[in-house]
């Protein structure tokens, strides 16, 4: 096998081996020490609480899924919105951007009850949640590529008489794109915390009630089995959402980009 | 063609770049700027193509000019990374709202002409650091224009390439009728390749010495084993080595 093939195996193989030796040594301590299920539920329950509990866990996790993909989509019309008016002039930015700033270092958390008084719709309150830890990451990373052309370009542009329009259409976006993507890469996994933190703090009962609400059930009712499953869910769902943006990324980049292009030395 | 009387240039920091620079670009003619590192020349050179406001002085042009009538080449390549060879030489003409399909002629004629036929679907990272140069001086040319500003173009480049660009250089200049204003500081290249050649002392930059390289075109590779050439290399090499020592104005 050539070196390179090795490697690529050795991606794949590890850190499956680890799964395997940490599920072992996890059903290992189960067994031995006979810890009852409802204090820490073994692998195997837990796999077959996926498959007895996936009327209850299935609509949760479509639930959860829709929020966290419309705070995504919210979060990057909001994101890239702000950051192409800031584009306009550096007044805009200067006024707005402190505002940015402290709307992202406040914890959701201690925001998220006041957001649920002062707005009926409870979908609406999450949407809102969520969006506000989603958007920042697109918002600035945007923002410095918008600003981050080539300067000797900007100069060619000005040369030729480049209208604004032109400038951003032709240099400043696709200078911006990977800053952009690597910001809706942070962004799809803080949209799902976003949308989960807020879940929690709403305990939003009944149809549509997405996985944070089936924990907060299952540990009141020690169903720990099936807390388990809704959080591997979770988890799955946030690797699902990196492995999409980053191949998204790659996708986008592959013909120029140095994050993605392959070199032949 | 353009006459710059008086010019000075102060940045931001307070660094006094140009001072009382008085220069004279006449049609047709191949001038360079030869000067010290940090002598002014690619601010005089930026000035003269509009970039950024002068402090003092006038700049006049002879006749109105355009954004077509100005190619630029800078320093380093200076691609669009994400844009292919074809997009890259083809965007002054797109900023000047000219079709995709009215230009491609044009932008393949160019890139032909710098010896990049075929390499239109190529990105900038696929190729060598000569072959992006090429690209860059063909975006300059693809308007056809007719002042061509070149800031020290094949500096990065390797003897052997910078020797095979400097003679197709000189083909297209005498082909075409432009006018050429070429910034380096390497006396050799500018004995070479000049009809005139402006020597420039630093702090603050201004011009300190005037030479007309008398030698007809074309020149090629016997002009530059020639013992004229020598002579004009020492000639230039003297009075820069005078503006290295002058004191400052
Ligand atoms: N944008 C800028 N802001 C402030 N000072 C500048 C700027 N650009 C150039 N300078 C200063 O102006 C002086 C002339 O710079 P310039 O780039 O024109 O020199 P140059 O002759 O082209 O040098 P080189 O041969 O090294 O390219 C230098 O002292 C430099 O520090
Ligand atoms: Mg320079």
């Amino acid at each position: 096998m050539s070196a390179e093939g090795l490697e690529r195996a050795a991606r794949v193989v590890l850190p499956a081996a680890i799964a395997v030796v940490a599920l072992t040594a996890w059903d290992l301590v189960v067994r031995l020490n006979q810890i009852p299920p409802y204090i820490l539920p073994g692998p195997m329950l837990v796999a077959e609480t996926f498959w007895s509990d996936w009327g209850t866990l299935w609509p949760a996790w479509v639930v959860t899924l829709r929020f966290t993909l419309m705070a995504l989509a919210v979060a990057v019309i909001g994101g890239v919105g702000l950051a192409l008016l800031f584009a306009q002039s550096k007044w805009i930015e200067f006024s707005f951007f402190p505002y940015a700033v402290i709307l992202q270092v406040t914890p959701l958390i201690a925001i998220a009850p006041l957001i649920l008084i002062y707005v009926e719709n409870t979908h609406v309150a999450l949407l809102i949640c969520a969006w506000i830890v989603a958007f920042f990451p697109i918002l600035s990373n945007t923002t410095l590529g918008l600003n981050s052309a080539d300067h000797n370009l900007v100069n060619l542009f000005q040369l030729y008489g480049a209208s604004r329009w032109q400038v951003l259409r032709y240099l400043r976006i696709p200078s911006a794109m990977p800053y952009f993507l690597g910001g809706l890469r942070i962004a799809g996994g803080l949209s799902l915390i976003g949308s989960v933190v807020a879940e929690f703090v709403a305990g939003t009962a009944g149809e549509g009630s997405g996985l944070a609400y089936r924990i907060l059930e299952a540990g009141y009712r020690l169903k720990v089995p099936r807390l388990f499953a809704a959080l591997a869910m979770i988890s799955a769902t946030g690797i699902l959402i990196f492995i999409s943006f980053s191949a998204l990324s790659h996708l986008v980049l592959r013909r120029w980009h140095e994050s993605a292009v392959k070199r032949e030395n | 063609m353009v006459r710059l009387r008086g010019v000075a240039k102060r940045f931001g920091n307070g660094v006094l770049a140009l001072q009382g620079l008085d220069l004279d670009i006449a049609e047709h003619e191949f001038l360079s700027l030869l000067g010290p590192s940090g002598c002014g020349k690619s601010t005089a050179l930026r000035l003269v193509a509009g970039l950024g406001g002068i402090s003092g002085g006038t700049i006049e042009w002879g006749a109105a000019h355009g954004a077509r009538d100005i190619g630029f080449v800078f320093q380093e390549p200076t691609l669009m990374p994400w844009a292919t060879v074809f997009d890259n030489v083809y965007l002054p003409l797109r900023l000047q709202g000219i079709g995709r399909r009215d230009a491609a002629g044009d932008v393949a004629a160019t890139l032909a002409m710098v010896g990049l036929g075929g390499f239109e679907k190529a990105f900038p990272r696929e190729l060598s650091g000569g072959m992006k140069m090429r690209v860059s001086i063909a975006r300059a040319l693809v308007t056809k224009p007719r002042l061509l500003l070149m800031d020290e173009p094949f500096a990065a480049l390797d003897e052997i390439t910078r020797i095979k660009l400097n003679n197709d250089l000189l083909e297209l200049w005498r082909k075409q009728s432009w006018t050429v204003v070429f910034v380096t500081h390497s006396v050799y290249e500018s004995a070479y390749l000049s009809s005139r050649i402006v020597v420039m002392a630093p702090r603050p930059g201004r011009v300190v010495a005037e030479h007309h390289v008398d030698v007809p075109y074309p020149r090629d590779e016997e002009y530059r084993t020639s013992t004229v050439y020598n002579e004009q290399c020492r000639v230039v090499s003297r009075s820069l080595a005078v503006a290295m020592q002058e004191q400052p104005a």
